[in-house]
Formats: structure tokens, sequence, C-alpha cells
């Protein structure tokens, strides 16, 4: 009993000396659980953002989300399909051994032997066919085909040591192991579902952070995040809910930081089904064919949405009316299409021309945890829809339940969101005719087919020359609006707040990070 | 006694079985990790690749035998999103929820047997109603809201305590406890308290029926007319005997509020273990909510052991029982 009051003396006196938090200290509240340390476990966003800290990428996207150089000072393709990556010299890992072709090979070589991840990176590195590190500082890559988004899928895989996580398992690196990176920060700890501790890499090759010693919280209640910031146990926040942005705003005592984001809430209408799930007549008889097959139909629900109020009301300001499927800073967002201005009397017009004049029933379905405020934006959207005679019901389901259903080709009518680095890979993805071969489409609920896209977007990711590519890209996307093949809605406007004193250069691509943030 | 602790085992064991079967066909139903967390980059051979390697692509029974035969041997098998094993990771998570869970429950037994006494004696006096009328509102509030007002006063505006998060660790033991340091038990308060509300409020109402119910027996009424103390009498005599129904409600409620600290672990951003189960269910993520809720099950049964070992300690009739059993 005794030595038990001892230990228990001991512990209190050991732990009661942890020091005070200092002014070179950062602590940031962020918004979604860590699952893992392996940067090449799962490809998701809170495992990226930490990963960010610690190790980098042969690329890099600036706040706008354009392509920079990271630990790949220059590249260019030599051939049709063959990149040639030259490395930044002297850039020293947390070990202080320098980072050479070879470590780059064995990290481009490493995702695919990950087997057991449901998001793997291997969509990244698959397209490169043979890797091979030309001298210390020089990288080849060769790809079957031509494939111009090269260097852009390489900023999503993070290079490591190869010293370091030869014959590792993800698992070991939770613990430390193999977190060996030429990041701004060094790892010091993880408790899962708590917080990762980072401190300052003398020896970065970049900017050198502001922060000697980075604490990343993690706390996925919005209130709570929002209370933690307020009463002083972080420094900085992400994620604020759009109902306390304005009352943050009038605090002095804090700053906010926001960027159109990268992500475009959309709406799917099924265009391959003569007999459309959820869609009947207004006594409830199935339709006769499927409406949304015709453009005319296509274009009467883009019209009937009210964009400017859904975003000033549902969104509170916190997004952007939408008439592309990337968002403004992206490549291949085309500024001469604008958001379809609200026209209640044209939809109902276009409707009666299609021979709907009578209008229709319809289920619109949306997540209702995945995107800011998605539930009632679907319920605004309904209530436009019904006004011009498209009577619609909102049936709303957890994200787990959702994508899953989606995908099963369950709705009729459906809310996506979807954030891409460019607007050739997002068509790619969203609008191009489902073919697996090719892994087209493979988020193209609706069905939408145009050959003429299709060949579009396949030249445009095969243009290795950025502005030849831009134009075909645009082309692309300009003909897939105007044919009204899905319905963009809003971007996201991502938002940060910080006590007052810290600055962040706010970044489309949602990440939070703390070498960039500044004391000021 | 033995034979009854074999025979509680044996069908505890069932109990799991039916349970591992019955979560594993709901999460069957709903679908796989894969749709969820899958690179969207990635093409429809990707996503198959990804659906076999986890293994999700086997007829459901033959999921589950694999399962079986695994669990046979102590592997509960690897999150799907962790990538480490599932029963590590609610282990590893354990201590912090059983901490709150302990801290809340102290609160509500040392707070709640004496006021229940307390308003059990003096029901007519205003301080006996004011903690009724306290225990009421105890019950109706919903937590979630009482544990934001609690950040909103304690840590906005008064800035005495920390608005969330779990404070220093130390190992105690191999567990890593945090109310060693002022530090540790000042980020405990606010949870520990926001979580013993309820708790403390049933603990006062049953306190102060069963001390009203008793007041009333004969052997109370003896005992004063003995000449026995009034200390004695409500200390051993009536205390001793409402007991019995206490320390069932605590038992369970100690496994309620281990299971299913969810709220307030995920207001205050406390890393215990009811997070993760939400957490783990969002991404559909079957190996650790399989492994949660066996375990609780588990937990369950356990206490309701402790429970019925208790009342022979309290009621010398139980034990006697089951001797002649």
């Amino acid at each position: 009993m005794h030595r038990f009051a001892a230990a228990l003396l001991f512990a209190w006196i050991a732990s009661s000396a942890a020091s005070p938090s200092v002014a070179a200290d950062l602590r940031i509240g962020l918004a979604a659980d860590v699952t893992s340390m392996d940067p090449h476990f799962v490809n998701l966003q809170p495992n990226n953002l930490v990963a960010w800290h610690v190790f980098d990428a042969l690329t890099r996207v600036d706040e706008d989300a354009r392509l920079v150089p990271g630990l790949a000072e220059s590249w260019k393709a030599i051939d049709a399909t063959t990149w040639e990556f030259r490395l930044r010299r002297g850039v020293r890992f947390h070990d202080g051994s320098e980072l050479t072709a070879e470590d780059v090979v064995h990290s481009l070589d490493r995702p695919a032997t990950i087997t057991n991840s449901p998001g793997s990176f291997v969509p990244f590195t698959r397209p490169l066919v043979q890797k091979q590190a030309v001298d210390r500082y020089t990288v080849r890559l060769k790809t079957a085909t031509a494939y111009a988004m090269v260097p852009y899928d390489l900023h999503s895989v993070f290079i490591v040591s190869k010293r370091a996580t030869t014959g590792l398992k993800s698992q070991d690196f939770d613990a430390g192991r193999g977190m060996v990176g030429t990041g701004p920060f060094r790892f010091v700890a993880f408790k899962r579902g708590d917080r990762v501790e980072l401190a300052r890499h003398e020896q970065y090759w970049g900017e050198r952070p502001a922060w000697e010693r980075v604490t990343l919280r993690i706390m996925p209640n919005d209130p709570a995040r929002l209370a933690a910031l307020l009463a002083g146990d972080v420094d900085a926040i992400e994620h604020i809910p759009t109902a306390d942005l304005a009352r943050l705003k009038g605090n002095p005592g804090f700053e906010i930081a926001q960027k159109v984001s990268w992500r475009t809430i959309l709406l799917h209408l099924d265009q391959y089904r003569d007999r459309v799930p959820g869609l009947s007549d207004k006594s409830g008889r199935p339709l006769e064919r499927n409406p949304f097959k015709d453009p005319r139909v296509r274009q009467a629900v883009s019209k009937a949405i009210n964009r400017q109020a859904i975003v000033e009301r549902v969104m509170e300001g916190q997004a952007v009316p939408a008439a592309n499927l990337v968002s403004p800073p992206v490549f291949g967002h085309v500024a001469e299409l604008q958001p379809e201005p609200f026209d209640a009397e044209g939809a109902k017009k276009l409707l009666a021309e299609a021979g709907f004049g009578q209008g229709f029933s319809a289920v619109l379905h949306a997540p209702n945890n995945r995107y800011v405020n998605d539930e009632q934006v679907a319920q605004a959207v309904a209530q436009m829809l019904t006004r011009v005679g498209i009577t619609t019901r909102v049936e709303t389901l957890p994200a787990a339940v959702y994508f899953v259903r989606a995908r099963n080709g369950d709705f009729g009518l459906a809310m996506l969101g979807w954030g891409s680095f460019s607007g050739d890979l997002a068509l790619r993805t969203v609008v191009a005719a489902f073919d697996a071969e090719r892994g087209f489409g493979t988020w193209n609920w609706s069905r939408y087919s145009n050959p003429r896209l299709d060949a579009l977007v396949a030249q445009s990711l095969a243009t290795l020359d950025e502005s030849k590519r831009l134009t075909v890209a645009r082309e692309a996307m300009t003909l897939a609006m105007r044919d009204h093949a899905v319905i963009p809605l809003h971007h996201q406007v991502a938002s940060w707040a910080m006590r007052k004193g810290v600055g962040y250069a706010a970044r489309t691509d949602e990440y939070t990070l703390a070498h960039q943030f500044r004391p000021r | 006694m033995l034979v009854y602790v074999i025979r509680r085992v044996m069908q505890s064991a069932v109990v799991l079985l039916v349970m591992s079967g019955l979560v594993f066909v709901g999460v069957f139903a709903i679908g796989n990790p894969v749709d969820i967390l899958v690179n969207p980059n990635a093409d429809q051979q990707d996503i198959e690749r990804a659906i076999k390697d986890l293994g999700l692509d086997r007829p459901l029974w033959e999921q589950y035998l694999v399962f079986l035969r695994q669990a046979a041997l102590g592997d509960l098998g690897n999150s799907f999103v962790f990538n480490v094993p599932a029963l590590q990771l609610i282990l590893e998570r354990m201590p912090a929820t059983l901490e709150l869970a302990v801290a809340a429950m102290l609160i509500g037994v040392v707070l709640g047997i004496p006021l229940g006494l307390w308003a059990g004696l003096k029901p007519d006096s205003i301080s006996g109603k004011a903690i009724m009328a306290g225990s009421i509102l105890g019950f109706s509030l919903p937590t979630f809201w009482v544990g934001l007002m609690l950040i909103m006063v304690f840590s906005v505006h008064l800035g005495w305590l920390p608005a969330s998060g779990r404070g220093p660790t130390t190992s105690l033991f191999g567990v890593q406890v945090s109310f060693f340091s002022w530090e540790g038990v000042k980020h405990l308060i606010m949870p520990a308290t926001n979580l013993a509300l309820i708790k403390l409020s049933l603990i006062i109402r049953l306190t102060r029926a069963g001390t009203r119910e008793a007041l009333v027996q004969d052997y109370v009424r003896f005992a004063r007319a003995k000449g026995v103390p009034e200390r004695r009498v409500i200390g051993v005599h009536v205390l001793k005997n409402i007991m019995i129904p206490i320390v069932t409600v605590i038992g369970l409620e100690f496994g309620s509020v281990v299971a299913f600290a969810v709220v307030t672990e995920t207001i205050f951003a406390w890393p215990g273990m009811g997070k993760l189960l939400i957490d783990s269910i969002n991404v559909l993520d079957r190996p650790v909510i399989v492994a949660y809720l066996l375990l609780i099950v588990a937990l369950f049964v356990l206490i309701n052991l402790v429970v019925d070992l208790g009342y022979c300690a309290l009621d010398p009739r139980v034990r006697l029982a089951d001797a002649r059993v």
C-alpha cells in the first residue's frame, strides 16, 4: 500500500513538471481524425495533411491549386511517354542523410506494396510503367501512353527515406519508425484520436517555419473546436461552421482566412435508363420516357435553381455560384461560362417544349454529413424545382450508406461534391462515359455519354504541352456544361480562424499547414 | 458458486457469438468501406482490387467463418482504415474512457448517495426539495447542451478550465492515466461532471426513494425504540438495506457510461473509445465495430457478475439461497 502511494506521488510530481506552452508553439484544431502515419497507406485528407508536415512530394500545389516545384526543381517530358524530374540538391532528411533519386524511386514503388488499403495511392503511381534513377539527382519515369497528369499525380505521392522505411509495415509508422522525411517538421509523437506533435526541422530546404513546436489536435465536433479556439486552447482551427462565422468575424480577438475551395457541389441527373428510380408523373404512375435524356429538361432544372439564393441564405455567403466542374483558380476552369441565371418562367417554358408541361415528380438524394450544409442545400433545390413543376422530395442519407447506393445506381437525381486539380481530370471521372477499361466515368452516376466529349478529354489528358492542353480542356469543359451533362450548384468556400496576431495563407485545396501560418 | 460462474461464462459465449453474427450481417447489408474511402481518382479496377484485398468480395458466410476462425485464435482482424489490429486500437483508447467513466461514477456516488439520503430524510425541507428539483434538471437537460454550456462558462468566459482534450498522461503500471497531474485533473473535471450529471440524478432519486421506504420499516422503528443512536440507524440499518438496488444500477450504469460516453467524448475531444465507434460506423470499419461491440458485451457480462457477487456480500439472504442450491 505504501509503495502504491509512493508511486502515485512520484507520478504526480513527474507530470506536474510539464512545461507550459511558449510563443513559438502553434496548436491547431483539426476537423477530422488521422488514421495512420504511413503516408502511403490510405489517401485520406487528414492523413495527407499530417504527411505534408513531415514529408514532401516531387511537386506541390500552391494556395491557388497551381502546380509548383517541390522536391523536384524542374521537370519536362523528353518524349511522348517519358518524363524527367530533376531533384533539388542538398535536401536533407530528418536523419541528416541527403535525398537522392533512389529514395524517389523507392517511394514511387512503395504504394503498390501496401495491399490492404481501402483508398490506395496506386492510381497515382500505376501509370508509371518504368521508374529509373538516371543519376543521383535525376529520375526518369515512363508511361505506357502519353499522360499529361504525371506531374500533378506525383504531388500526391510522398517521398520517404529508402533507408528508414525499407521493410517497414504501415503500423510501424504510428510509433514513429520510418517517419523520416524532408518536410518542414520532424515527427515527435502520435496519440491516436487525440493529437500529432511535431518539431521544426532545422535543415529544411524551404522557407523556415515560424514555429518551433506544432501540435495538431483532433477535434471533429464543430462547436467544441470553435470553443477551444475561443478559450485559447488552440491557436487556429479549420472548417468554421457557416452559422458561427459571422459571430467570429465580429470578434476583434480573432482573424479569419478564406478561399474558394476546389470542391464543387453538383447534381447528377440519370440519363441512361428509361425508367428512372424516384421519377413518376404527378399521380405517381411511372413516366413513359426519361425526361432527363432531353437536354431541354436538364437546362430547365438548371434555370429553376436560384444559385445566388442558395449561396446567400443556405451557405451564408460561404460559397460561390458555379458554372464549371472546377473552381476558378483550378486549371481548366472556363471563366466565360457564367452561372445559369435563375429563370423560373424560362424553366417552365423549356419543360413545356420538351413535353413535360404538366411537370413530374422526383426524389432528390443527398448525403447529410459530407458537404457543408448538404441537407439544407438539397431542401432548397427541391423547393426551387417544385416551383417550376418538378415536384421534388428530398431523401438524405449518411455518407456511409449514400455512396454505396449511388454507385449501385439507386438514385435518379443525386448530389455529388467533387474536388480536382484540373478540369480535364474532373471531366474524365464525373462526366466522361463509363469505361472501366480506361478508367473513365468512375463517378459518372448519371451515365451521361457524349463521344465527342470523351475524345476531347482523352486528347487533353494526352497533351503534354500545358498551353495546348488548356485549350482542349476548356473546350471539353464548355461542351459538357453547355450540354448540362451535370448541373453545377456552387463552389464551397474554405475558412480558417486564428487568434489575433496569426495569419494564414488560405488554400484552395483546403489543407491546413502549420508552416503556412505566420505570426504578424 | 463456481458452477454458477461457469454457467454465466457459457451463456455469455453464446451472446457474443450471436452478437458478432448480427453485426456482421448488419454492416454487410450497408456496404463496404472501399466505396467511402476510395481514392477519387481510382477507376473501377482499382476499386475491385481494393475490395478483393480486404476480402470483401467473398460471400458473407465465408467472411464470417474466416472471422470466427481468427477470433478463436484471439485475432479480431485489422481495422480497414487504421491498419492496426482492431482490438489493440480499442484497448489503446480504453484507459481514457475508463478514466472518464470512473471519475463520473465517483462523482455520482460520492455526491449522489449523501444528497439522496438527505432528501429522503428531510423530504419536506427546502434543501430536500432543492436537491430533487436539481435532479430533475440533471435528468432532463441533454448532455451535449450541458457540455457546451460548461465549456462556454468555464473555459471561454471564466478561463478556469481547458475547453477540451485530455491532459498529459503518466504511465501507471503500464496504463496511461492523466489524473496524476493538476493539468490532467483540470482536463478531466468538465467532461467527468458532464457525464456524471445524469448518473448523479439517478442515484439521488434511487437513494431518496429507498430511504423513505426504509424509514417506515419495522427494523428502523425497533432500532430507534431500542435507543440506537440516529447516526447508526441511518449509517448502518437504512443505508445497508437500500444499497441493493443502488449497487445494481451503479453496475449497469457504469457499463453504459463506458460504452456510450460518446457524446461527452465528442464534445470535449476526449480521445476515448466511444468516439472511435462512431468514426468506425461512419466509414463501415467492420473489424473495429465488431470488436468494440464484443468487448462491450463482455464488459456488461462481467459487470453483471460483479454486481451479483456484490449482492452476496451485502445481503445474507442471497448467500443462503446460493448455498442451498
